[in-house]
């Protein structure tokens, strides 16, 4: 019998998973696609909230206030992108004022430092690129910007490293309360790969978060997945803005951020449309042309260099806010559910939580060899020269170049593949090293990656996919279907 | 104190470098280098298996291997020396002008040469799909047709099966007929624009003799797919290229190959602070392909995008005859300064500028046309004086075209001017 079973390797699941591997514990995390990070959590804005926007007593200011803090912190002892870039909402509109000075009361209710309203002068000064409609803006300088997926694979990791299984490609079918002869209750999960019994469920699926939920209480929650699409320029844009770009909403809408990316892009997002598939991550032509003029409300000089766009889907049930804890009628089974945004902010705050609530279930003791650091993979394009030539003096192949846009090593690849919870999928290797993420989007690297995870593996490049099953790349060889 | 000198540092092996290397050292030059990232010089040649190269050089047509080949013998005849899988990652200019190139191997980790001159023949990349904004999902089997043509040709494997081909540039239209012989079904070739990007005879060669249809004012619209390709939707565009709703169909395929267009990979100049011309995405550069950068040079694919290798060699001999002069301290600048302006349908020129004191005896001027044109003129004007107007039939924005200044006739027009700048305007006339 498993002790705990998280269902999801989103960055919700994944941070519930670093905190609990603090415990002695068995815990399990099950996920149905091929790597960590495959949901909501690889397609967002990546951006760690202050805590301004939300309604003040909700779960989502009081984990938003407290994430933000941790990720201050765990980007250092996990060693993932963070910068603390600032956010600045901008009014474009004179009549708005008043909803800035709301928004700024509303901040100040739930505890976030140092905020400040910015007359016109000081917003230009600042940000020279903002568009001269602006009327004033509220500055928020713990705001900051993350790698969304490093962020989530260095929580999986560093679970992983003190004692976490991950199941990948495992989807949990169905979930059954049981009673054990001796009277305690106990989850049977169904899952693509067995059966599996636990006492404790933690459901962190999402989209998928009310289905688990609703298979073991009366309390039905429902979620609607709200499509939101971006589009991601090219570096050359990247510094046209310092500080994350919000717009107040609006008669004319919710508004769109404009943002640098912690790694240097630019980028514009995201729409707002909800739909039924919870799989719909497809972008449409509506979605994209939208997002180019709303952005370039905020900044009237918006280059057109996109280099890809994406969507993702946030997580939204009908009480409007995060649905966190145990159950009423159903003991032992935990949600973390509705995590639509501030989710990724929130994650460390929320992990923390649960896992004091798994803690108490089940009365677990702190585990004395923790270990509480994680070294993530080396960057060539970040590195000093020094750094590099150390990387090279470590392992020649930081010195074969995979990816010429990003400069992204076979060192960096290797290594990629071969730590903890390595990558097995050629996105797997993108979100982890950056190769493919540049301006010629894998034109020139993909041939190269395959290659190397084919050997890594010890497989035939022709199994190698893209994200998971059906996703594969090469359909056999020349003239086999003459 | 950098780890290397040399007197040229040539970067890129592809036929522009060797091209370059191999006239400088015609012109007695003998301290060269040629860096090249690949495992083998050659460039993006080893990968064009196909014929019709070389018909202007050698007047034979021979593949892209083989018109490579010519061009590395002759600098393994001349010891013109080499480094391999050497990724050049950063120039700078040190003191006095002092060309610092920075690059790794796995050989020898990471080092700078030294240089008095170097030669960017970087080549050039393909634009990708999100740069062209199709909407729909992100699964696999999408690529660039310069991907699906090194599967195909150079590991031997099928990157699909059920093809549609987005763009009629060079690459895409030798792919739909590579991958028709290698067993795969190509659908259909989607154009944007109301003509086609590439070589008429490609369009001939590699799509009619295989009844491949060319969509001309069609895009894609929708990809359809989680995990790989199932389909693209293609609608028609209007004169906006804007696509026309209700003129959607639906073509069920497994791999959608894009060939719309080819970005020159200018990273590097850019770090340096080479001038770039937005039309071209290349260096602006004088009649000796000589960059903002005194002592930098530019010439093939990553100058402009080139459809015929043969005018890539030409051009890179240039560049490298030129970079021998400038170490001999032989570029002087006396003369007229003219900067060349195109107009009324002609996109852009390289070179933009011209020192007569330095012009050769015939200076080929390259550009290409912004639409199709039947039976106009290309009228050249110096300092509003007509230079030529040459009929032409055709003119297509797939075909380079070129006009031949004389040195001569320019002196003549400007002899005794007491004004120090000139122009030349290009441009399409009835
Ligand atoms: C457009 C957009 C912008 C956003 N911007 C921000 C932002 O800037 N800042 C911020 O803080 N937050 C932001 N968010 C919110 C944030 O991205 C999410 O709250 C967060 O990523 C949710 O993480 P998660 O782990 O709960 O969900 P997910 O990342 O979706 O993870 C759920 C996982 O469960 C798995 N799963 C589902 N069903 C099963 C099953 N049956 N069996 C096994 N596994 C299963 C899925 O495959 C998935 O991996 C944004 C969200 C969106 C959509
Ligand atoms: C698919 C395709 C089909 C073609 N078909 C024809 C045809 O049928 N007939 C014809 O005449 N022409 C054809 N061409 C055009 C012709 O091949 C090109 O014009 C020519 O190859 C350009 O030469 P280049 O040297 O400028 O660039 P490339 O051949 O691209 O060479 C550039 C070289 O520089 C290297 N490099 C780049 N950056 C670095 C760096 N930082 N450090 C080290 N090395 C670097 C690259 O690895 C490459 O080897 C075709 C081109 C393509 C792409």
């Amino acid at each position: 019998m498993q002790d705990v079973t998280i269902i999801g390797a989103g960055v919700t699941g994944s941070a519930i998973a670093r905190e609990l591997s603090r415990l002695d514990l068995d815990v399990l995390v099950l996920e149905k696609e091929s790597d960590v990070c495959e949901g909501t959590s690889k397609a967002n804005s990546g951006i760690v909230h202050s805590g301004y926007d939300a309604k003040p007593g909700t779960l989502k200011a009081k984990f938003n206030v407290e994430g933000n803090k941790l990720i201050h912190e765990l980007s250092k002892t996990l060693d993932f992108p963070f910068k603390e870039n600032g956010s600045i909402v901008l009014e474009l509109e004179e009549e708005g004022r008043a909803g800035i000075e709301a928004l700024y009361e509303r901040g100040k209710s739930n505890g976030v430092p140092g905020l400040r309203i910015l007359e016109k002068d000081e917003l230009l000064k600042m940000e020279p690129s903002v568009s001269s409609n602006a009327v004033c803006a509220l500055y928020a300088p713990t705001g900051g910007i993350v790698c969304p997926f490093n962020m989530t694979i260095a929580f999986a990791e560093n679970a992983a490293d003190n004692g976490v299984t991950f199941k990948l490609d495992t989807e949990v079918k169905n979930i059954e309360k049981k009673t054990s002869e001796d009277g305690t209750n106990y989850y049977r999960l169904e899952t693509s790969g067995g059966i599996i019994d636990t006492k404790v469920v933690i459901n962190a699926a999402g989209v998928y978060s009310d289905v688990f939920h609703n298979m073991v209480s009366e309390y039905k929650l429902h979620i609607t997945p709200r499509k939101g699409e971006y589009l991601l320029m090219d570096k050359m844009a990247g510094d046209l803005v310092k500080a994350t770009l919000f717009q107040l909403p609006s008669k004319l809408g919710k508004g769109v951020l404009v943002t640098p990316t912690v790694h240097g892009n630019l980028m514009v997002g995201p729409t707002a449309e909800e739909v039924e598939d919870p799989e719909d991550t497809s972008t449409s032509a509506e979605g994209l042309a939208s997002l180019f003029d709303k952005g370039a409300m905020s900044v009237e000089k918006l280059p057109r260099l996109t280099i890809t766009s994406f969507a993702g889907l946030r997580a939204h049930e009908d009480g409007g806010d995060f649905v966190i804890g145990e159950v009423k009628d159903a003991p032992g089974f935990i949600d973390a559910a509705g995590i639509e945004s501030p989710g990724l902010t929130a994650a460390p705050a929320v992990g923390a939580y649960v896992a004091g609530i798994v803690k108490d279930i089940l009365g677990a003791s702190e585990k004395k060899d923790f270990i509480d650091t994680r070294k993530g993979i080396p960057s060539m394009a970040l590195a000093s020269d020094e750094e590099r030539a150390a990387l090279i003096a470590s392992d020649p192949a930081y010195a074969h170049v995979i990816c010429r846009c990003e400069l992204v090593t076979e060192g960096e690849i290797k290594n990629a593949i071969n730590r903890t919870l390595g990558a097995r999928t050629v996105d797997g290797i993108k979100r982890r090293t950056r190769a493919g993420m540049g301006r010629c989007q894998t034109g020139f690297c993909l041939a190269r990656t395959i290659p190397l995870l084919a050997e890594a593996l010890g497989v035939d490049e022709e199994e190698i996919v893209k994200s998971g099953n059906g996703a594969y790349y090469i359909e056999g060889k020349i003239k086999d279907s003459l | 104190m950098a780890d290397r000198k040399a007197e040229l540092i040539i970067i890129g092996g592809g036929p522009a470098g060797l091209a370059a290397a191999a006239s400088a050292r015609k012109e007695g030059l003998q301290d060269i280098l040629i860096l090249e990232r690949d495992t083998r010089l050659g460039g993006i040649l080893n990968q064009c298996i196909h014929n019709g190269f070389g018909l202007h050089t050698f007047k034979e047509e021979l593949t892209g291997p083989e018109y490579a080949a010519r061009f590395i013998k002759q600098i393994e005849d001349e010891k013109i020396p080499y480094m391999l899988d050497t990724m050049v990652i950063d120039i700078s200019e040190g003191e006095g002008g002092i060309k610092i190139v920075t690059a790794m191997n796995p050989k020898e980790g990471l080092f700078t040469i030294e240089g008095k001159a170097v030669i960017l023949a970087m080549g050039c990349r393909e634009r990708p799909r999100g740069a062209l904004n199709i909407p729909g999902y992100r699964p696999a089997g999408i690529y660039s047709a310069g991907t699906a043509q090194y599967y195909v040709n150079i590991e031997g494997r099928m990157p699909g099966k059920k093809v549609v081909i987005l763009g009629s540039g060079d690459i895409g239209l030798i792919m739909a007929r590579r991958m028709t012989y290698e067993g795969a079904k190509v659908l259909c070739v989607a154009e944007l624009q109301p003509y086609s990007g590439g070589l008429k005879r490609n369009i001939v060669q590699c799509l009619d003799d295989f009844d491949i249809p060319l969509l001309l004012s069609h895009t894609v619209v929708d990809i359809k797919g989680k995990k790989r390709v199932e389909g693209v939707t293609i609608a028609e565009v209007d004169e906006n290229r804007k696509p026309i709703p209700g003129t959607e169909v639906f073509y069920e395929c497994d791999t959608l190959l894009l060939s719309c267009g080819l970005i020159p990979e200018n990273e590097l100049s850019n770090k340096l602070g080479v001038k770039m011309n937005p039309v071209t995405n290349g260096a602006f550069v004088n009649e000796s392909l000589e960059t903002s950068v005194p002592g930098v040079f530019a010439c093939g694919n990553v100058l402009h995008v080139h459809d015929l290798v043969d005018y890539v060699s030409g051009e890179a001999s240039l560049a490298g005859k030129n970079a021998a002069a400038y170490i001999r301290g032989e570029s002087g600048s006396d003369g007229y300064l003219i900067n060349i302006k195109t107009e009324n349908g002609v996109r852009y020129s390289v070179p933009t500028t011209v020192r007569t004191g330095n012009m050769p005896d015939t200076l080929t001027v390259r550009f290409r046309v912004g639409n199709e044109y039947r039976d106009t003129n290309l009228a050249v004007y110096l300092d509003g004086k007509q230079l030529m107007k040459l009929p032409k039939r055709v003119m297509a924005p797939g075909e380079m075209e070129q006009i031949i200044l004389v040195k001569a006739k320019v002196n003549e027009i400007l002899k005794d001017s007491d004004v120090s700048e000139h122009e030349i305007v290009i441009r399409v006339e009835d």
